[in-house]
């Protein structure tokens, strides 16, 4: 793998020596931070400008793709398997070499940024898979997203109470014995915790009930009515765009069509090639 | 009356040894299972670590006793112990720097980890021996029980008597401290929670804002703690000498498994299991059988299961029934 003899274990499995359990798997593009610079002119809150790359020294799954939002917006980025959905939505956090282009948030140049310091920038990101700390409490799962925040932040956890009251009740309870939908709903409020300026969900609706999908859609609009801009690949094309104020379909890393959610789902041609007729 | 001296003579020889060895194993697991749900690998440099921590709480303790300090009734080595540990963390935080941060760089598989603790261990072994040299060394001064044997058969009026040494009284009040602090601190405190975080899920633990560096520091801090903890209270008890330390890895490692690696709790009850098991059966229950059986069926021999010579093949015999049978341990862990 990847040349690194370090990072061959002659298929080693044994457990009683080896805790492969949480380890880290993220590759940023970034090990270390480089220089932000201010930028001149309108452009939209959050906007991941003509991007094209790849991971690591691979080849290019991203081609001039731009994906923007606004805020009080819920921006979805939609299209087939493999169209890269996830890969943009890494990309403007920082997991993907960005080689020619640039992310910007609020009028600041991040490109260059680790993903731990675009969270510090105000980027709260929520993972497709492994998103919440299973062996801890729900509680203390919000007391992490909280844990760059030195003021006292038990409003936040208030607001993240009210916004989501099952967690409330169930906030002593180790958050890996909850339904798939709570546990959506803790891995939203975990990020909630840092009061991001804009929040990126990848797939929140992956491996749950239709009607606990719903649920969870309604609650991502109400975040968004908060003002705060969100972010969002889905697989659930249709009703994604419904509650969707921009919609991105990518294919192939490119950006296919763009426009309202509305626009996108009266459009023929899209109805016919992504949302089955 | 039989039955009471049969139940001294168990409670001297079985149950109070036990108790004390089983306290100092559970500490010293409890290290072996912070590094390996932090860290992610098995520390074999632990027992070692051990011996380094003791070796500096002894060097002190005798420069207190040249310089007239003592503790009173307790022994001196308690009052150079912050020494040791202070000593200890400035070793295993230099050796993370050197040794394990290179590899932490280049996100080396946890089996590249265990190796390259195999590596330390040598080093921390022959830099102990080449500074405190590889003979017994005897450390423990002040009171030396804290009941003897005949005050008790005086009080009691019993033919059994009951000893408890003063070095195994403060073996399981320091156990019941450090234990009670170590449970707080994870569960309570800001950073434990962070190192549990850190534990459950690196990359989220990442997107949280944790520093993985500041983590593996205090990871280390704790483990050079109860590693010096329990190496030097296992010394009073017996004594030191650098080839015990290292072989208290298998019992040390038998406890962490047998309990569920990665789980706290497993490790003070698979300490106290392992050390139960291994003084039972090199135990000689003559005594405690003539007591207990009518006199025609009183035993002829020792009726010793296992020579002492034998105890480190309990520890590895209970190691290989709970991986073959259970291998999450009692606690769920994490070797599955």
């Amino acid at each position: 793998m990847s040349g690194n003899p370090y990072q061959e274990d002659r298929g080693n499995k044994d457990a009683t020596i080896t805790n492969t359990h949480g380890a880290g798997t993220m590759q940023p593009a970034h090990r270390k931070s480089g220089p932000t610079k201010k930028v001149e002119g309108d452009s939209p809150f959050l906007i991941g400008d003509c991007m094209t790359g790849g991971y690591g020294k691979g080849p290019d799954i991203l081609h001039d793709c731009t994906i923007a939002v606004n805020p009080g917006e819920i921006a979805v980025i939609v299209g087939p398997n493999g169209a890269g959905k996830s890969t943009a939505m890494k990309a403007v956090f920082g997991m993907l070499n960005v080689r020619s282009g640039s992310v910007r948030l609020d009028g600041e140049d991040i490109t260059q940024l680790t993903p731990q310091d675009r969270v510090v920038k105000g980027m709260g990101f929520v993972p497709q898979t492994s998103n919440i700390f299973t062996s801890m409490t729900v509680e203390e799962n919000l007391e992490m997203g909280a844990f760059i925040r030195t003021d006292d932040f038990s409003n936040t956890m208030e607001q993240v109470y009210h916004l989501f009251p099952i967690l409330k009740e169930k906030r002593n309870q180790p958050a890996g014995e909850l339904s798939g939908g709570q546990r959506q709903q803790v891995a939203v409020g975990r990020a909630l915790m840092t009061q991001p300026k804009v929040l990126m969900l990848d797939e929140p609706t992956a491996g749950v009930s239709p009607i606990v999908m719903d649920e969870l859609f309604d609650r991502i609009i109400e975040v968004a009515r908060t003002g705060l801009p969100i972010l969002m690949v889905e697989q659930n094309a249709k009703q994604a765009l419904e509650i969707a104020d921009k919609g991105y379909v990518l294919v192939q890393g490119r950006n296919a069509y763009t426009g309202t959610g509305q626009e996108l789902l009266a459009d023929p041609e899209v109805r016919k090639s992504f949302l089955g007729g | 009356m039989e039955l009471l001296n049969a139940l001294v003579a168990f409670t001297n020889f079985v149950g109070v040894p036990a108790i004390a060895y089983g306290s100092q194993l559970a500490i010293g697991a409890l290290g072996v299972t912070l590094v390996y749900s932090v860290l992610r690998f098995s520390n074999f440099a632990h027992g070692d670590t051990m011996a380094f921590g003791t070796m500096v709480t002894i060097l002190v303790t005798w420069l207190f006793q040249g310089a007239g300090i003592s503790f009173g009734p307790l022994p001196t080595a308690l009052l150079a112990l912050p020494f040791g540990i202070a000593v200890t963390m400035g070793l295993v935080l230099f050796t993370d720097r050197t040794v394990y941060r290179f590899y932490r760089e280049q996100k080396a598989k946890p089996v590249v980890f265990v190796m390259v603790s195999l590596g330390v261990m040598f080093m921390m072994n022959g830099l102990v021996r080449f500074i405190i040299g590889p003979g017994d060394q005897r450390f423990a001064d002040g009171e030396r029980f804290i009941i003897s044997a005949r005050d008790f058969k005086k009080m009691t009026g019993l033919d059994e008597g009951l000893a408890i040494k003063t070095s195994q009284g403060i073996t399981v009040v320091t156990a019941i401290i450090v234990v009670a602090l170590l449970f707080w601190f994870l569960n309570k405190t800001r950073t434990g929670k962070s190192m549990r975080a850190y534990s459950d899920n690196e990359d989220l633990a990442l997107l949280s804002g944790i520093n993985p560096e500041r983590v593996v520091m205090y990871t280390w801090l704790i483990v050079a703690t109860l590693a010096t903890i329990a190496g030097v209270l296992y010394g009073l008890d017996k004594s030191f000498k650098p080839f015990t330390y290292f072989q208290l890895l298998l019992p040390i490692f038998a406890s962490a498994i047998v309990g569920g690696l990665g789980s706290p709790i497993g490790a003070i009850a698979g300490g106290f299991i392992i050390a139960f098991s291994e003084v039972t059966i090199t135990y000689a229950w003559k005594k405690v059988a003539t007591y207990v059986l009518p006199e025609t069926m009183a035993p002829d021999g020792l009726v010793q299961l296992l020579s002492t010579d034998y105890k480190f093949a309990v520890s590895f015999a209970i190691l290989i029934i709970v991986l073959l049978f259970k291998p999450t341990g009692i606690f769920k862990g994490k070797s599955v």
